[in-house]
């Protein structure tokens, strides 16, 4: 990767969508101060402000341990789910306080929706009912209802031609990558705000990769996408909005610097970063 | 085959023959321990049949379908005996199940970390206690408790008439339960604990509660495992004998009511072989002992059909 010229990063069509120039930055959907999170005594994330704009892709990308894990899951507080963790600072989705006290984490995560790693539909439920679970946790029973969720989640996913045949089998019986477009399917069918994404690629082949790749431009029109991924290149291709996050010998995770994504790759302020995306660290 | 090995050709050879030396007598021993538990299997279970036999002869199909007991005249019916049995069992379960699940999963998805651990331990040394002290724990503190307390209260149950005793089949239900409860509460626990942190995130993420994530993603995914934990209470039940010999009472008729005194097949033998002096009576309680085996047999056969149809239509999902 060393010498790489950052200009092979784009492929010029991959980002006929993505706004190549400076644009007027758009209002943030989850806006983000002095945002850091504690795993019992341990600090893995600290200090991190930061804006992401509706209807963008950010990608967050970082050497493995610099926190961009962790700062995407404090967004839909799935921390609360974890023994020992704690979150600091405050996240607002628009305006409403997403650690307040009064906030139940479970309205959080129905509107940030998250889609993993490693695709994870319920193996004993049915494509249809993986797709209308979400509905299903927040109480909505109605036939018609899921139904047309169903449908419009599938198509947003690019799932609906290969499965509206077969919605009754095992989401098991997918490939891997599409099992993952039916975890962003079910992700989509309770029509959150914001979809987080946790390298939803790396358990994938490059063929279903670029699938979901492709598919994300089309979702941004729709939700605001925020990913993690390992992959620069996936950045460089997907993201409108890029963040770069570190750590250091004497210091935890935290945001070196955040800006338009042909900005990070062709003209980061840091020389860190700089040395990130083109593969002299990390 | 040969090509790509760096060794020489002779040395690859001896090297190769000597570890299928190894091998080979590796897996004799193996096969000899596996013959040996095959053997005693079916010595035991011959060595029953062969006493037995007489007994049978003795009572013909009656043995199976007879409700008398009654050594001195040489009647010999085991129908109050495996009544006796299969109601234990039974309400040992049915208290011993929905307690046992609940408990693993509060232990595994509630509780915090310090008093699942220490509830955990407690759990498994419930296992621990001789069967004699649960004998006599329910024999001494729990036998008057039931016949002062709670069976005057279950009179409006439809078959739970006629007087309380301090001992009977609801007592001796009650017995087994806690018996069976360790067994599986620290499967079921183990189990649920087993389950990735993926399919819990997956119910999480799209909004879930914890009781929808244990439903959704914990509970379909462990149910196989389960089936699997209440057949091995199941055999514990089916088979206990010490415990259940203090509470039962030790009754030989067909128990018509929950809380009636009432005998098992494990209890009958161990409270009469002693004094099989009359006719046929020792054979009769080895006809006893045949039948609890096939029993036995029978109902795992059955667990294990439930296992693997509740695993295949798992399989046929996966």
């Amino acid at each position: 990767m060393t010498g790489t010229p950052l200009k092979t990063f784009f492929a010029p069509d991959s980002r006929s969508t993505v706004a190549a120039e400076a644009e007027a930055r758009p209002a943030p959907a989850i806006t983000v101060r002095g945002l850091g999170v504690r795993f019992g005594s341990k600090l893995a994330l600290s200090g991190v402000d930061m804006d992401f704009p509706t209807g963008r892709i950010t990608a967050l990308i970082g050497p493995s341990g610099c926190g961009k894990t962790t700062l995407l899951r404090s967004l839909n507080r799935l921390h609360d789910t974890t023994p020992g963790a704690r979150v600091l600072g405050s996240v607002h989705l628009g305006d409403l306080d997403v650690y307040a006290p009064e906030i139940n984490p479970t309205e959080i995560r129905a509107r940030i929706g998250m889609v993993f790693q490693r695709p994870n539909p319920f193996p004993t439920l049915s494509i249809y009912d993986n797709v209308v679970s979400g509905l299903r946790l927040n109480g909505i029973r109605k036939k018609a209802i899921l139904n047309d969720a169903a449908e419009s989640a599938l198509q947003s996913a690019a799932l609906w031609d290969s499965v509206s045949h077969k919605l009754k089998t095992s989401a098991m019986r997918l490939s891997g990558g599409e099992q993952q477009r039916l975890c962003i399917a079910r992700a989509l069918a309770v029509e959150p705000d914001v979809l987080l994404m946790d390298e939803p690629t790396s358990a994938l082949d490059p063929i279903a990769t670029s699938r979901i790749e492709t598919l994300l431009r089309a979702l941004v029109k729709q939700v605001t996408i925020i990913i993690v991924t390992h992959n620069m290149q996936q950045a460089a291709r997907v993201s409108d909005y890029c963040a770069f996050l570190m750590v250091e010998e004497d210091r935890v995770g935290h945001l070196v610097e955040e800006g338009l994504t042909l900005q990070i790759f062709s003209k980061p302020a840091d020389p860190r970063t700089e040395e990130y995306v083109t593969g002299r660290i990390g | 085959m040969s090509a790509g090995y760096v060794t020489g050709g002779r040395d690859r050879r001896r090297l190769t023959r000597h570890l299928r030396l190894g091998d080979r007598a590796y897996r004799r021993v193996l096969q000899g321990f596996g013959v040996f538990v095959l053997v005693i299997f079916v010595a035991v279970g011959a060595t029953l049949f062969i006493q037995a036999w007489p007994a049978f002869k003795h009572s013909g199909p009656g043995f199976v379908t007879g409700t008398t007991w009654d050594p001195s005249h040489a009647i010999y019916g085991a129908v109050p005996f495996i009544a006796g049995t299969l109601f234990t069992s039974a309400i040992g379960l049915a208290l011993a199940i929905p307690i046992g699940i609940g408990a693993a999963i509060f232990l595994a998805e509630y509780a915090p970390r310090r008093i699942s651990g220490a509830l955990g331990m407690l759990v498994e040394l419930l296992a621990a206690v001789p069967s004699v002290v649960y004998g006599l724990w329910g024999f001494l503190v729990l036998g008057p408790i039931f016949q002062n307390t709670i069976e005057p209260r279950l009179s409006w149950l439809p078959f739970a008439h006629g007087a309380p005793l301090p001992v009977g089949l609801l007592l001796a239900g009650v017995i087994l339960a806690v018996m069976v409860l360790p067994t599986i509460v620290a499967v079921t626990r183990d189990l649920a604990n087993a389950v990735p942190a993926t399919s819990r995130e997956a119910v999480f993420g799209l909004g879930g509660t914890r009781w929808q994530m244990v439903r959704t993603a914990v509970l379909p995914a462990i149910r196989t495992g389960v089936v699997g934990a209440v057949v091995l209470g199941l055999g514990r039940a089916l088979g206990e004998t010490m415990a259940v010999t203090f509470v039962i009472g030790n009754t030989n008729a067909v128990p018509n009511s929950l809380i009636a005194p009432a005998q098992t097949m494990a209890s009958l033998i161990a409270n009469e072989f002693t004094e099989a002096t009359e006719p046929f009576h020792a054979s009769a309680l080895l006809g006893i002992a045949v039948l609890l085996l096939v029993i036995a047999v029978i109902v795992n056969a059955l667990a294990r059909l439930l296992v693997w149809s509740v695993s295949r239509e798992v399989r046929e999902t996966v």
